[in-house]
């Protein structure tokens, strides 16, 4: 498919330099200016702002001839300093973690069984694994509080079967955060690897069967290799919303699940403190960045054209 | 027909797979017809959640509202995102480029809780020196717009990257000027991943509470807000009539949506290759 490679048409040579371009450029480039990084600058800013009653001060003070740059890094220091911070941080990167795996293991092989299954199935399947996410993120995570409660669909159901006797706690641990993150995110993970293993060339396969290798070979040494960019784009997909997720751990998590995005949210709605909750907010951009770099540049591959 | 191993495994797998994606939404459904008023707990049939539901006015406040940042959010985005698309798919090389792929996907994985605490002290900002804007529709609009754009792009993306250039290369050669062009062929081609990137980004700002919980101010209260703070203290029985309803018009949306769109994209591939065929004989 060199026109795949090569998608240079008339719009670029007719518009190159012209109104046009920049149009089409200049009005999203616009948008995200100043509704995505003018915002992360505000957030920098207020993080090493000193309050004023409810007013910022300025960073940058003139006065006699001299110009201050006064930077407070108190909150910085606090959550540096602040073991409950450090290892809420910690806790947040874990679950993120082990929900990337857990959603790695589930949808690597529903994948690779969805792409070689008939090709006339293939959408119909696909469409099933979509619908899900049509329909509301928040009912289907409040969905399992019902399933998972004291009282819930599970232990009602395996008490009325005589399977338990008293109820088992599922509900506000780490197992209920877990499940519920891999629930939410696990059609993140497999439509990339889908689109990935829907693309692969059988006769490699083939060539490493006739050359010897054991099926389980070839899938090890030829299908996980060739499938790695859809493996690194799926698991950001997950890892980087879980380490911030905070709809899930509020309905789901309980005391023990530490997570970073709620205590954002309690610094700024429950404790009004906005410079802390700027200041946890720079921090973990600070603790995605790499992730969302990886990220940033697997989008960029794919659509860049040059389908391998 | 014996299945192989293999094919067993296959099948075992995907059956699994799709009980746990659906198994919460057959259990809202179900349950919304439950009369007990203890959620989990059956108390037989009843209707009269959905009869509490049609006096809830704090639903239906919170419902219209959301309806309406919804249609606004998903044609701002689609705009937007399809500018955004062109820009990427069409223009290799220009300042900035690698800045605005990155502002452009960014927010698909960013977590929300970041984006609309930086959103919302930005706009507070802007309010505090301006007089404006004040915290309600507008401002959610703004950040589930800044959301929706991400998708749409990626959804529109991925479609002129499979398009073949020479339709409008055709019609360039035949004399369009580019701005025809674009609205009598390219726009046309890609209309269908328009409507999906549309449906799309209408469901996530219907859905949406983190951004929208930032970005609200007093009585500007959407559904997912009212319906989240409901599910915080606890099971109850309104939720699960919101999700049954919920469930019963997107799906029937979707696969309305989809049959539509397919059947017009068939039409014009069956437009297309007759007029090949009439070029060629």
């Amino acid at each position: 498919m060199t026109t795949a490679v090569k998608p240079v048409s008339f719009l670029h040579d007719k518009l190159t330099g012209a109104w046009g371009k920049n149009a089409v450029i200049g009005v999203p480039l616009t948008f995200l200016l100043i509704f995505f990084l003018l915002p992360f600058l505000v957030v920098f800013k207020i993080s090493v702002s000193e309050m004023d009653n409810v007013v910022f001060k300025d960073l940058f003070v003139w006065a006699d001839g001299v110009l201050q740059l006064r930077l407070k890094l108190g909150n910085y220091l606090f959550i540096a300093l602040d073991d409950l911070y450090f290892q809420t941080y910690l806790s947040s990167l874990r679950f993120a973690a082990v929900t990337t795996l857990v959603c790695l293991v589930i949808a690597y092989p529903f994948a690779y069984f969805m792409a070689r299954s008939p090709a006339d199935k293939r959408p119909a399947l696909l469409m099933l694994v979509m619908l899900p996410f049509w329909t509301s993120f928040l009912l289907r995570v409040y969905a399992w509080k019902m399933l998972l409660a004291d009282s819930g669909v599970f232990n009602n159901v395996a008490m009325a079967m005589g399977l338990l006797s008293e109820p088992v706690k599922m509900m506000n641990t780490p197992f209920s955060l877990v499940l519920g993150m891999v629930y939410t995110y696990v059609p993140f993970m497999i439509l990339p690897l889908y689109a990935n293993l829907v693309k692969m060339d059988l006769s490699l396969l083939e060539a490493a069967l006739d050359l010897g290798a054991t099926p389980w070979q070839a899938f090890w040494r030829i299908t996980v290799p060739l499938s790695k960019s859809g493996i690194i784009a799926g698991s950001m997909l997950v890892f980087i919303p879980c380490v911030g997720e905070f709809v899930i751990p509020e309905l789901l998590g309980g005391p023990q699940t530490l997570m970073i995005g709620r205590v954002l949210w309690d610094e700024f709605f429950s404790n009004n403190d906005w410079p802390m909750a700027a200041t946890v907010a720079v921090v973990m951009v600070l603790l995605i960045i790499v992730p969302l770099a990886l990220f940033n540049k697997y989008q960029a591959e794919s659509t860049a054209g040059g389908r391998a | 027909m014996k299945l192989s191993t293999g094919q067993m495994t296959s099948r075992v797998w995907m059956t699994l797979v799709f009980v746990f994606l659906y198994l919460p939404i057959v259990t809202l459904i179900v349950l919304s017809f439950n009369a007990s008023p203890m959620v989990t707990s059956w108390g037989g049939w009843s209707l009269r959640w959905y009869a509490a539901l049609a006096k809830d006015a704090e639903i239906i406040a919170g419902f219209k509202l959301s309806l309406q940042i919804a249609f606004l959010t998903a044609c701002a985005s689609v705009i937007l995102g399809t500018l955004a698309a062109i820009a990427l798919n069409r223009f290799k090389r220009f300042p900035g480029r690698t800045l605005f792929a990155g502002m452009v996907n960014s927010p698909l994985v960013m977590p929300e809780v970041i984006i609309g605490l930086s959103l919302l002290l930005m706009l507070v900002s802007v309010q505090r020196a301006f007089g404006f804007p004040d915290r309600g529709l507008l401002t959610i609009w703004f950040g589930h717009t800044l959301l929706g754009m991400a998708y749409a792009t990626v959804v529109v993306q991925s479609r002129l990257q499979e398009m073949s250039p020479q339709f409008e290369e055709a019609a360039q050669d035949l004399g369009c000027r580019p701005w025809q062009v674009f609205f009598l062929v390219t726009l046309p081609l890609i209309s269908q991943a328009i409507g999906s990137a549309w449906l799309l980004t209408f469901t996530l700002s219907l859905d949406d509470v983190v951004l929208s919980a930032f970005l609200s101010g007093p009585g500007s209260t959407t559904m997912p807000i009212t319906i989240f703070s409901r599910a915080r203290l606890g099971l109850s029985p309104s939720v699960n009539t919101v999700a049954t309803l919920t469930v019963a018009v997107v799906s029937v949306g979707v696969v309305l949506a989809s049959v539509w769109l397919s059947r017009a994209e068939r039409r014009r591939a069956q437009e297309m290759s007759a007029a090949f065929r009439g070029a060629g004989g």
